[in-house]
C-alpha cells in the first residue's frame, strides 16, 4: 500500500504554474517547472523562489532549552544569540549524523529547529526523548510553510535590505508577515521565509511578482551540490561522521555532546576516508552510487550548469582525498575521469 | 520546439525514430522522449563502425535529473554519430529531427522496417500514456 503523498499550502500554486510534481519524502513536491537547468541559471544570476515547506519545524521552549540542545548538537549554541541561526548537527552515540539543520534562537528560552523532511520525525524523536525538566519539544511542522528566495537580485527584488548571514527578525512583504531568515541552501545571498501556512500563497504571489522565477527540487539539488552543501540521506547519514565528511567545523570538540568521544577519537586519528568534491575530466555525469576505483563510491553527482560538466561528492580513501588527485569514476561499467577540488566547486560571483 | 511527430519518420515504442534512406537510415529521439528527459547535457554515443541491433541498446542521453537508454529501431553498422549532438546535447531538445539526430546506420536487414510504427500509429501509443 502506498500511503497518501502530503501536500505543501503551495500545491495548487505549483500545478497551476505547469510543474512537474514528484512524491519526495512522503510530500508530493515540484521537482522543475520550466527546467532544471534555466532555473538554476535564475538563481546564480537574478532571483528564484522555492518552496520548501516539507522542511520539518521542531519547536524547544523552557529554561533549559538551551541545556538540552547543547549536549544534543554539535555546534556550539553559546557562539549565537537571539536573531542568530546557526547550522549544526543531530548526532548519535557513534558520531554519526541523525540530521543536519539549522537552529534559530527566537530568544534565550526557545529554539527553533528546521530539519530535512525524510528526517523529521526522527529528529524530533530523539530529542524528544531525551527531553528534561525545563525543556519542552514540540513538532510545529504544521503551522508554517517555508519559501526561499535566493539569488544575487534576491534581497533588491524583495524590497529588503542586507543583513549579515544567519540572522533572522519578523518583517513584512507586501502586507504579509514572515520571518524573515537570511539562510538558504543554494550559495547565494537570499532569505529563507517562515510563513503561517494559511499566508503562505499569499506571500508566494507576492515573491513571484516581484520577479522571482519558481524553481523545483531539481535546481535546489544542482545549485547545493555546486557550492558542496551536503545531502542528508546521500553525503552524510546516521553512519557517516562529521570529521570525514569535512564538517568538523559544525563540531565543538571542547564541549560535550552525543557522539563527541567518538568524533574527538576520529578527529586525533584522522578518518580513513574523506568526503570530497571532484570535476569530471571527461564527458560523464557521476551519479549517486557508482564505484570510485580507488576505494569508496560516489554519494551526489549531476550535471554543473554553470561549468557544464559533471561534478560529485563521494568518500574516497584518505590518501586520494587532497585536491588535484586524479580519481576514476566508474560509469555504468566505463572508467570516467575526475579530479579532486577545493570545496566549493563553485564560489559565488564566479559567473 | 512545439510537439511534432513528422509522417515521413517510423516510430519505435520505445520513443526512438528512423529516416529510412535507402539502405541507410538516421536514428534520433522523438519530441515525447525529449520532453520526458528535460534539457539534455550528455550523450554516450557508440563507436564508428559498432554493430547495432534492433531494440537494443545503442547509447545513452542524460539530463540533469536521468539517464536513458537508446534502443535502436533497427539493426545495422554505425556510419556516423552527430558529433554536434556529443559536444552540445541540448541539440536534441532543439531540434530532434533534424540537427538533433543521434546516428547514422548502414541497415542490415530492411524488413525490420515493416515492423516500425508510422506517425499516426506512434502519436496513438503516446497518447495513451
Amino acid at each position: 500500500m502506498q500511503a497518501v503523498l502530503q501536500k505543501t499550502p503551495l500545491h495548487d500554486r505549483h500545478v497551476a504554474l505547469g510543474a512537474r510534481m514528484v512524491p519526495f519524502a512522503g510530500w508530493e513536491m515540484p521537482v522543475q517547472y520550466e527546467g532544471v537547468i534555466p532555473e538554476h541559471l535564475a538563481v546564480r544570476k537574478d532571483c528564484g523562489a522555492f518552496d520548501v515547506s516539507h522542511m520539518g519545524e521542531i519547536e524547544v521552549e523552557g529554561p533549559r532549552a538551551r541545556e538540552l540542545l547543547q549536549s544534543l548538537l554539535a555546534n556550539d549554541l553559546d557562539r549565537i544569540g537571539p536573531g542568530q541561526a546557526q547550522y549544526t548537527l543531530l548526532t548519535n552515540e557513534r558520531g554519526g549524523i541523525i540530521d543536519d539543520l539549522i537552529v534559530y534562537e527566537l530568544d534565550p528560552f526557545r529554539f527553533l529547529l528546521i530539519v530535512n523532511a525524510a528526517n523529521k520525525d526522527a529528529a524530533f524523536r530523539w530529542i524528544k526523548d531525551r527531553e528534561i525538566t525545563g525543556s519542552d519539544v514540540r513538532d510545529v511542522s504544521d503551522q508554517y510553510a517555508l519559501i526561499a528566495v535566493q539569488g544575487p537580485k534576491a534581497i533588491e527584488r524583495l524590497g529588503l535590505e542586507h543583513e549579515p548571514a544567519f540572522t533572522f527578525a519578523m518583517g513584512e512583504i507586501d502586507g504579509v508577515e514572515s520571518v524573515i531568515a537570511r539562510t538558504g541552501y543554494t550559495g547565494e545571498e537570499g532569505v529563507e521565509l517562515l510563513v503561517m501556512g494559511e499566508d503562505a500563497v499569499e506571500l508566494w504571489d507576492a515573491v513571484l511578482a516581484r520577479g522571482a522565477v519558481p524553481c523545483g527540487l531539481g535546481a535546489r539539488d544542482t545549485l547545493r551540490l555546486e557550492v558542496c552543501y551536503p545531502l542528508h540521506g546521500n553525503d552524510i547519514t546516521p553512519e557517516t561522521d562529521a570529521i570525514s565528511a569535512g564538517l568538523g567545523w559544525v563540531c565543538a570538540l571542547e564541549k560535550e555532546f552525543t557522539g563527541v568521544e567518538e568524533l574527538r577519537l576520529i578527529k586525533e586519528e584522522g578518518p580513513s576516508r574523506r568526503l570530497v568534491a571532484f570535476v569530471m575530466e571527461e564527458r560523464a555525469v557521476p551519479r549517486a552510487g557508482m564505484p570510485i576505483e580507488e576505494g569508496g563510491e560516489v554519494t551526489s553527482g549531476t550535471h554543473s550548469p554553470v561549468l557544464e560538466q559533471g561534478i560529485g561528492l563521494g568518500y574516497v580513501p584518505a590518501e586520494h582525498s587532497a585536491p588535484e588527485t586524479e580519481i576514476t569514476i566508474d560509469v555504468r561499467g566505463k572508467p570516467r575521469k575526475a579530479r579532486v577540488v577545493k570545496k566549493p566547486i563553485y564560489q559565488r560571483g564566479e559567473s | 520546439m512545439a510537439e511534432s511527430y513528422p509522417d515521413e519518420l517510423k516510430y519505435h515504442p520505445e520513443h526512438d525514430w528512423a529516416r529510412i534512406d535507402g539502405d541507410q537510415a538516421t536514428l534520433g529521439v522523438t519530441w515525447y522522449a525529449q520532453d520526458s528527459l528535460g534539457e539534455l547535457v550528455h550523450y554516450e554515443p557508440p563507436q564508428e563502425d559498432a554493430r547495432i541491433e534492433k531494440d537494443h541498446t545503442y547509447g545513452e542521453v542524460e539530463s540533469v535529473k536521468a539517464v536513458s537508454d537508446l534502443i535502436s529501431p533497427l539493426s545495422g553498422r554505425v556510419v556516423e554519430v552527430n558529433q554536434k549532438v556529443v559536444d552540445a546535447p541540448e541539440t536534441v531538445n532543439e531540434d530532434p529531427y533534424g540537427e538533433g539526430w543521434l546516428i547514422r546506420i548502414e541497415l542490415t536487414d530492411s524488413a525490420e522496417v515493416d515492423e516500425l510504427l508510422d506517425a499516426e500509429a506512434y502519436r496513438k501509443l503516446i497518447a495513451e500514456q
